[in-house]
């Protein structure tokens, strides 16, 4: 297994640049996540990994060795698409054993590997079927076992559970984890689900526009947000922002009018306008009047926890984690308690301050 | 659900049309296996006792030189056919699968030829034909062939490659295919109910075409069976027995193609793929 390490990386398609100055450190043996919104470069970044895209600037590096100008098979890389992409016309064995047998390793050794992914994947009753005749989670193991019998430095999963049912991609994520424990692979993985992200990552990646916006531990990540962009998209529901201005020490009110005690960096001045942004579950309602005024929309239950949607006073609207029954109706003013240990404070770029 | 009547009214449209398009092949076969006389006298009748003969079918197979002229026809039409697969496929492949510069122009240069038809640059063909001493050769017709039908061949292959999933290619290339590699083992294997199409438009007008055989291959040897059969027709009299008799077993061949064409057409072969 090897580390890969990405310097400077640019990658534009005509004059769009959809990479820009990509810098990630992969530890060897690590698993890598990498989100994002839709169209933000998380699969052209793996392709360029991959060495199906060429790329415009910067370095990128496997096991210490810079592979910019080699071709993927010679990078030691082992792709899983979104679509499986298996070989139709191959049955299940043929397809796992394909690139080994291009690049002439004897039969016997392609057939013990074979068999071996077979074994960890559950796949032996199945060798002799074409991927029309197997279901979605079947084909995305076959997928996953033309990896393996590769034996590669780094394994690239470009979205590979998007295709299956709820159930099926909880059995298996749970494979894949266990897949890199046992295999002790370095692997990037591309994701829309944040639940993928948070359990099967050791360092989550959050892109956006073609940059890297915080790059690190999932929890990290969910306390630590580094700016706006990363606290929004991390955690679901997505965490509530308030604009406030600073009135004195340790003191603000929000542009509606309501006044706020809330721990405020130092170098803080009367005047300052700030982003304030709190969690669902770091948030409680009360009577009206204390701390931010919102009026209740209405409440999705979700068994023991359920969340309250308000429509703030001064615009915008906040999701608050409720326990219990609500007593407030539809329509009535509520206040909303922040937990002033557990806020969150950008500043006007929307970088978090620090505290 | 259609309606009872509108099922008959179309059924019977296309039997109607089948009966039009069958009918001069009947005729033929029909005539073929009848004494001179009963073909002059009575062509729609069938061959009934009286009238049944196969003295056509013997005065062909006894004529050493059909024989040759059949296997002429078999190697054009099979050749012609490898060629227009082999290179209109890598065409197909290379104009959608690479982006250059002069991609689309080149796709349009190539397909020009659906429109202008080969013929009228027969001239032209004869004297490089000539020029080249390939008068009376089986290749000089497999050329002529090969150029005329592959236009279409690569506009129709180049649209199937594209329906072919770009992942498949990549994973082929991450699993270290060179571009050859994936041509042969995954992109001809996965276009060939595309190719089927092809030969089969291909297979019948080079079977049956008349023009070429007789400005590049009219001797020596070299006739087509459409211009070997041409040997019974006199300027006094016709062989007509022979005439229907070697056109009959003209279409066995074709028919055999046909058949083990269309077996390829069937489709749903690269689903499965994707999902
Ligand atoms: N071949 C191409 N030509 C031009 N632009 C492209 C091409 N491929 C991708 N792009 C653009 O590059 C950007 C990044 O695409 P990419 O596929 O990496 O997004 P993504 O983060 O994987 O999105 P998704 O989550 O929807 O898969 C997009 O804006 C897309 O429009
Ligand atoms: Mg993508």
């Amino acid at each position: 297994m090897a580390q890969v390490s990405i310097t400077s990386l640019q990658k534009s398609y005509g004059s769009v640049d959809v990479l820009k100055d990509i810098n990630l450190e992969v530890e060897d043996g690590s698993f890598v996540v990498l989100v994002g919104p839709s169209g933000c470069g998380k699969s052209t970044l793996l392709r360029s990994i991959a060495g199906l895209e060429a790329v415009n600037g910067g370095a990128i590096s496997i096991g210490g060795k810079r592979v910019n100008d080699l071709a993927p098979a010679k990078r030691e890389i082992a792709m899983v698409f979104q679509s499986y992409a298996l070989y139709p016309h191959m049955d299940v064995e043929k397809n796992m054993g394909f690139g080994l047998r291009f690049a002439g390793t004897p039969k016997q050794e392609v057939a013990a590997r074979v068999a071996e992914a077979a074994r960890i994947l559950q796949l032996e009753a199945l060798l002799k079927r074409r991927p029309r005749e197997l279901s979605g989670g079947q084909r995305q193991r076959v997928a996953i076992g033309r990896a393996i019998v590769r034996k590669p430095q780094v394994f690239l999963f470009d979205e590979p559970l998007s295709n299956l049912d709820a159930a099926l991609r909880v059995n298996t994520r749970v494979e894949i984890a266990k897949l890199h424990k046992l295999l002790g692979a370095t692997i990037i993985y591309v994701t829309h689900d944040q639940v993928e992200a948070m359990t099967l990552a050791d360092k989550i990646v959050v892109m956006n526009q073609g940059r890297i916006e915080q790059a690190g531990k999932p929890l990290d990540l969910y306390y630590r947000p580094a700016n706006t962009f990363v606290a929004n998209f991390i955690g679901s529901p997505a965490m509530n922002m308030v604009e406030i201005e600073v009135t004195g020490k340790n003191k603000a009110r929000t542009l509606a009018g309501g006044e706020l005690g809330v721990p405020l960096p130092a170098r803080a001045k009367a005047g300052d306008r700030l982003t304030l942004g709190a969690r669902p579950e770091h948030l409680t309602l009360g009577a009206p009047g204390k701390g931010l005024t919102g009026q209740l929309d209405l409440v999705e239950r979700l068994g023991e926890v359920g969340y309250a949607h308000l429509d703030m006073a001064g615009g915008g609207r906040f999701i608050v984690e409720v326990r219990g029954d609500v007593k407030a109706k539809r329509g009535d003013k509520v206040g909303v308690v922040p937990d002033p240990a557990k806020l969150h404070l950008f500043d006007a770029n929307g970088k978090a301050c620090a505290s | 659900m259609r309606s009872r009547f509108s099922t008959i009214a179309i059924h019977a449209v296309l039997l109607g049309y089948t009966a039009l398009a069958l009918f001069p092949i009947i005729l033929v076969v029909m005539n073929s296996m009848k004494m001179k006389r009963a073909i002059f006298l009575s062509p729609l009748t069938p061959p009934g006792p009286a009238s049944f003969d196969l003295i056509g079918y013997h005065r062909v197979f006894s004529d050493g030189a059909i024989g040759t002229y059949y296997m002429n026809s078999i190697i054009v039409t099979l050749g012609t056919i490898f060629f227009t697969l082999l290179f209109g496929a890598m065409a197909g492949f290379a104009l959608s699968e690479y982006k250059f510069r002069f991609n689309k122009l080149l796709g349009l240069y190539l397909s020009i030829g659906i429109m202008v038809p080969i013929r009228l640059g027969s001239v032209a063909i004869i004297s490089l034909v000539s020029g080249m001493n390939m008068i009376n050769t089986l290749s000089a017709l497999i050329c002529v062939y090969v150029a005329q039908n592959l236009p279409l061949a690569v506009f129709i292959l180049s649209e199937f490659v594209h329906q072919i999933p770009k992942d498949l290619r990549e994973a082929a290339r991450c699993d270290g295919l060179s571009e050859y590699n994936i041509f042969f083992h995954i992109i001809l294997p996965l276009l060939r109910p595309a190719m089927a199409t092809v030969a089969v438009f291909t297979m019948i007008p080079v079977w049956n075409d008349l023009w070429f055989p007789l400005l590049l291959a009219p001797s020596g040897g070299k006739q087509t069976i459409t211009l070997g059969v041409q040997q019974f027709l006199g300027q006094y009299v016709t062989d007509w027995n022979a005439v229907l008799a070697a056109l009959s077993t003209a279409i066995i061949p074709v028919l055999i193609f046909y058949v083990l064409f269309s077996r390829q057409l069937i489709r749903g072969l690269t689903s499965g793929a994707v999902k």
